[in-house]
């Protein structure tokens, strides 16, 4: 191993390894200039030297960085010593302070100082990070002899020593980012906290894309007010602008932006990409690469330890029951993914820690986490959606910094063919396309704000000049935080009919606190930003065969949990896959669900739901770029190439800019087919919108279905002679108008606004998670928060939990901001091709009707359907 | 089908300007035939029940003051529940003008709803009553009804071969209310749930009518208790029309 990796060099040229790290580098990139002698005691010097290791650069920046009191932000890959980096300032400092005589000063109250106490919090997204840190710490901390407690502090840690970890803190306290929310309200704060020197944020590229970032950015606010000596260490994977992310680490002074220093580590091989040359015929549509499973099984028997990566949890199930059953050598092979029970999650962890285990399918509950050193493959299946992410999963491979990362691509259908290949290319330009940095949110401040007054009373000039100090409010207005304000009080209501019922309440002040012990009570049990999908169990019983509404003998062995937005969708007798089997719904009582072994082979109902994430702007950009230059196509396999010169034959292939829309009829329907290119969740918005539009148009829209790259609207009236004759303009029909009056319309009833709407309502504490105690039955809830959503949309549509969720709209389920660039975009650059039949091009997401869950919110025609069913029954 | 009333489109069916089937896109049906004991009433769209012979209107389960009964235990739900049901509540009175209006009780969601009524609250109500007759039933949220509301207050009212009261006991020519039903439909991964009435033609369960009032599924086993033999029809309250559908169809 060398013996100091090298920083990123001033001229990026010589180095090949360099164009990995190095583009968008700021100036101010430390030049590691310090000797180790002078930057580490004698005591690590010689432990490093005992081990055969030598300090890394970036692990010597962070010192020198610590000695001249700035805040951090260290973007290394894995394998890096990302995490002692990150600990060594509050290792050596803790190292040489005098061992602190605290554990006689117990806490009464708010201004009680004593020396020693909490030195650094280490924040991480995962509960079982924060645990295998603190096991990774210890060895150092024992080695060295240091005087210095590691404790973790998790949900899972145990009442009594939480409290004594409030009034003995350890030195170092090992936690995730709600129990940061939960310390800080309370009475103890003051007390825990102002001794606090340092911070670690762990995985920090992936905590800030989401609602826990915007709570631990309030929560850093709160604790630099606390301790404003405290100073941060940011670890992260490369991401598209470190500058903004820096900016999280240090406080915003007002009107400016502040940033902390940015220390890269250097000297990673690139990654070695290919995608999967098949021997087989590649299919057309889908996302199960079934004809590649040979050709995975034996890459996984070729390799050491190989990571599967797919997008979906059912993906998962359906791969790893696929591998075991043609895995004749007893490959050890495992399964992981977020549904899994957690022990069973942990067993799966440790048989790989201990190499134990020849592959492992698994979803994104992997892409972060334990540090695995034995990986030497990563196999990526289907859409690699974002070049980003894409490099974080294969960095999970071969964690020696000197070797590269070894990863495969396997498309799953030919859309995806063109995804890889631009992600190939993305990772070879090392474009990242992480998303910028949050605004935000709205219900999450309020959840913070009933927080701070359930701790210490605030003034709110004092607590809004705080507030702006977190990067992701830095413009937060006077209004928003006003109305914040009001709304955790007594609900924000024009109708001020509930001041006498105020959760918090102003004394004379004016310092706001908490009306009653209840509404501390109430936040505890609430605070955090994630809200669960409702489950339903699974169970599996003896079909009694008869018609829907049959009885069920009740018990049946427990298959696993799934999604209750999923078994809505289902009528009794539609079949599915679950836990690796086709199983044929039978009925849901209460929280269970009922299922029978079916004999179909084929399920009725797609249980694909699409992954949570839609393909990246970035790389949509990319792949309109790849089928726009007809010489890139080169690099494409053939099977690929002559589908797209086919396409070019009979229709078109779209130009960079452009926006192809064809028409044509097939079996006594007309077909609209479009392809943005836009994500799957961008498609279904515009699907939706678009239906609405024809509808009015008269062309009496059926349904559609949309994929990651286009949308297929299918109708009764003839779309291609509507065009013809300018019944229909294409202009008109893609305007972003559609964004104004239509897009309210539908919000008024959109099942996906409703459910955004419910999460911000539980975020912002309107409502508790649970009543506990009062909820009669998970069939009969209190009330719904699509009625409060319906009332509340009508007598006060600027309410501040409709903004809250209409921000969340514009990139969570919806993905309206991306939408509405697309149609700005594409105005003046819509190209029509009328044809006689299916083009090349749409076959992918015409395959998809019939698969996919056909979009479009249910109406009367869905009721109407059923009527009409039992008329024939009624006469048959 | 005789009986069914055909209402032009008013603005509060505006949502009817982006309905997705255009064959009714400029009327609306807001009514459908229930036969209760040889009863021909009709399942109004609202959630209210109309019997043309007497000219009698009953809806159930108004829940008023709900939004703010939570508040007073830190739920600080929108308080517009009152406005929104007495908003909903007069159109339908104004479309069928009924000499008679029967609250099915549950009117009010707790014992001190009424006392925070707001005065424009009362005015409204006062005014639905203006010219006809009033009943209040007694429901197990407002067994003590108030006397400073206007109407009559009784426990039950039998017209007829029918009986109205609050909680249904499966007795034959019933109309009551209190399970608040609703029924989910789904084909192809598509599913939709609405309240709905529930009848074997000799009883019938109302839909609530209160803005915040949920439901429970009409498979619950506390239907099977009223409707003896399987075999009742949901009444589906859709966007533009209420659809009748096999209780074995839902869930």
């Amino acid at each position: 191993m060398t013996a100091v990796d090298a920083s990123c060099p001033t001229t990026p040229s010589t180095n090949p390894s360099s164009r990995l790290t190095c583009n968008a580098v700021p100036p101010r990139i430390l030049k590691t200039s310090a000797e180790p002698a002078a930057l580490l005691p004698d005591r690590f010097r010689a432990w490093f030297a005992a081990r055969g290791w030598s300090p890394r650069a970036h692990q010597l920046a962070l010192l020198e960085k610590a000695r001249e009191d700035r805040s951090a932000l260290l973007i290394a890959p894995t394998g890096a010593g990302k995490t002692l980096a990150g600990f060594l300032p509050t290792l050596v400092e803790l190292s040489s302070a005098p061992v602190a005589p605290a554990k006689s000063v117990v806490s009464t109250g708010r201004t009680l100082q004593r020396s020693g106490g909490l030195h650094t919090l280490y924040i991480s997204p995962l509960k079982a990070l924060a645990v295998d840190i603190a096991r990774n710490l210890e060895r150092p901390v024992a080695e060295m002899g240091l005087p210095i407690k590691v404790e973790t502090r998790t949900g899972d840690t145990p009442v009594s020593r939480r409290q004594r970890q409030r009034r003995y803190p350890p030195d170092i306290l090992l936690t995730t980012p709600e129990q940061v929310a939960l310390l800080l309200s309370s009475d103890d704060a003051p007390f825990l906290f102002s001794s606090l020197r340092r911070i670690v944020l762990d995985e920090l590229h992936a905590l800030v894309t989401s609602k826990r970032g915007d709570l631990l950015s309030l929560g850093l606010a709160r604790l630099w007010r606390l301790a404003p000596q405290l100073r941060a260490i940011g670890l992260s994977a490369t991401v598209a602008e470190p500058d903004q992310l820096a900016r999280v680490l240090v406080p915003q002074p007002g009107g400016k932006e502040a940033a902390a220093d940015i220390v890269i580590a250097g000297g990673a091989a690139p990654p070695l990409v290919e995608m999967l040359d098949t021997r087989e015929r590649l299919p057309w549509a889908g996302h199960s690469a079934r004809h590649a499973l040979p050709e995975i099984y034996e890459l996984i028997k070729a390799n050491k330890t190989t990571l599967v990566f797919v997008n979906t949890r059912s993906q998962a199930e359906m791969l790893f029951q696929n591998l075991w059953s043609m895995n004749d050598d007893g490959l050890a092979i495992a399964l992981h993914h977020g549904s899994l029970d957690v022990a069973q999650r942990r067993k799966v962890e440790d048989a790989m820690s201990a190499g134990r285990l020849r592959g492992v399918v698994c979803t994104s509950s992997l892409d972060l986490g334990v540090d695995w050193g034995d990986v030497d493959l990563v196999v990526n299946i289907g859409a690699p959606k974002g070049s980003s992410r894409l490099m974080q999963r294969i960095g999970r491979a071969n964690h020696r910094l000197d070797e590269a990362s070894r990863a495969v691509l396997v498309p799953a259908n030919r859309f995806e063919v063109l995804e890889c290949r631009v992600a190939i290319d993305a990772i070879a330009d090392n474009a990242q396309d992480t998303p910028p940095l949050r605004t935000g949110a709205l219900d999450v401040l309020a959840q913070h704000v009933l927080g701070c007054a359930c701790g210490e009373p605030f003034l709110s000039d004092e607590l809004y000049e705080e507030l702006r100090t977190a990067a992701p409010y830095a413009n937060l207005s006077r209004q928003d935080f006003d109305d914040v304000v009001e709304f955790v009080a007594s609900g924000g209501y024009a109708l001020k009919t509930y001041e006498r019922f105020a959760r918090i309440r102003q004394d004379k002040e004016g310092r706001w606190r908490v009306a009653n012990p209840k509404v501390r009570q109430s936040y505890r049990m609430n605070v955090g930003t994630i809200v669960a999908d409702d489950m339903l169990k699974v169970r599996l019983v003896r079909s009694r065969g008869g018609g829907a509404g049959s009885v069920i003998a009740r018990g049946g062995r427990l298959l696993g949990e799934i999604e209750e937005a999923f078994i809505e969708g289902l009528s009794p007798a539609d079949t599915f896959v679950f836990s690796g089997e086709v199983v044929r719904y039978e009925t849901l009582v209460e929280d269970q669900v009922y299922v029978s072994r079916a004999n179909d082979k084929d399920p009725k109902v797609p249980s694909y739901m699409g992954g949570k994430f839609p393909l990246s702007t970035y790389l949509a950009e990319r792949v309109r770029r790849l089928l726009d230059d007809g010489r890139a196509w080169n690099g494409l396999p053939e099977q690929v190439r002559d589908w797209l010169s086919l396409q070019r034959e009979v229709s078109r292939v779209p130009a960079v800019r452009e926006l192809l829309v064809e028409s044509f009829p097939r079996a006594n329907k007309h077909y609209l087919v479009c392809y943005p290119f836009e994500g799957r969740l961008a498609h279904q918005t515009l699907g939706m919108l678009l239906t609405r539009r024809l509808e009015r148009a008269r062309a009496r829209p059926l349904g559609f279905v949309a994929n990651e790259y286009a949308i297929a609207v299918w109708a009764l009236g003839d779309m291609s002679f509507m065009i013809r004759d300018g019944r229909i303009d294409l202009n008109a029909l893609f305007d972003p108008d559609m964004l104004g009056d239509d897009l309210e319309a539908w919000l008024a009833e959109s099942a996906l606004m409703k459910r955004t709407f419910r999460n911000c309502a539980i975020i912002s504490g309107l409502i508790a998670r649970r009543h506990t105690g009062e909820e009669k039955s998970r069939r009969q809830v209190l009330f719904s928060t699509d009625l409060v959503y319906d009332v509340l949309r009508k007598h006060q549509a600027d309410h501040v939990l409709l903004r809250a969720a209409r921000a969340d709209a514009a990139t969570g389920l919806l993905d309206l901001r991306r939408l509405g660039d697309m149609l700005a975009r594409i105005q003046g650059h819509i190209t029509h091709r009328e044809l006689d039949r299916v083009s090349p091009l749409a076959v992918p997401v015409m395959l998809e009707i019939g698969r996919e869950s056909v979009y479009g919110e249910a109406g009367d025609e869905l009721l109407a359907e059923a009527a009409d069913e039992l008329v024939k029954e009624a006469m048959s | 089908m005789a009986g069914h009333r055909r209402a032009k489109a008013t603005p509060s069916f505006g949502r009817l300007y982006l309905a997705m089937t255009e064959q009714v896109a400029f009327s609306v049906t807001t009514t459908r035939s229930v036969d209760v004991e040889g009863i021909a009433l009709h399942a109004d769209l609202s959630g209210a029940l109309f019997w043309e012979e007497q000219r009698l209107l009953v809806v159930s389960d108004l829940h008023l003051e709900k939004g703010s009964s939570f508040a007073t235990r830190g739920v600080l739900l929108p308080p517009y529940d009152t406005v929104a049901t007495l908003g909903r509540l007069a159109a339908v009175v104004a479309r069928h003008d009924p000499r008679a209006v029967i609250a099915l009780g549950d009117s009010f969601h707790d014992r001190t709803a009424h006392e925070r009524l707001s005065a424009d609250d009362r005015d409204a109500v006062a005014a639905l009553q203006a010219g006809r007759d009033w009943i209040w039933i007694a429901g197990n949220h407002d067994p003590a009804l108030p006397r400073d509301l206007g109407g009559t207050i009784a426990d039950e009212i039998a017209i007829g071969p029918i009986t109205f009261r609050h909680e249904p006991t499966g007795a034959r020519g019933e109309i009551a209310g209190h399970l608040h039903p609703k029924a989910r439909v789904s084909a192809r991964g598509r599913s939709m749930e609405r309240r709905c009435f529930a009848s074997d033609g000799m009883r019938a369960v109302m839909p609530a009518f209160g803005a915040y009032a949920g439901g429970l599924s009409i498979r619950d086993a506390a239907f099977a208790k009223i409707f003896p033999r399987s075999g009742f029809v949901a009444h589906l309250l859709g966007d533009r029309r209420v659809h009748a559908i096999a209780a074995s169809r839902c869930y």
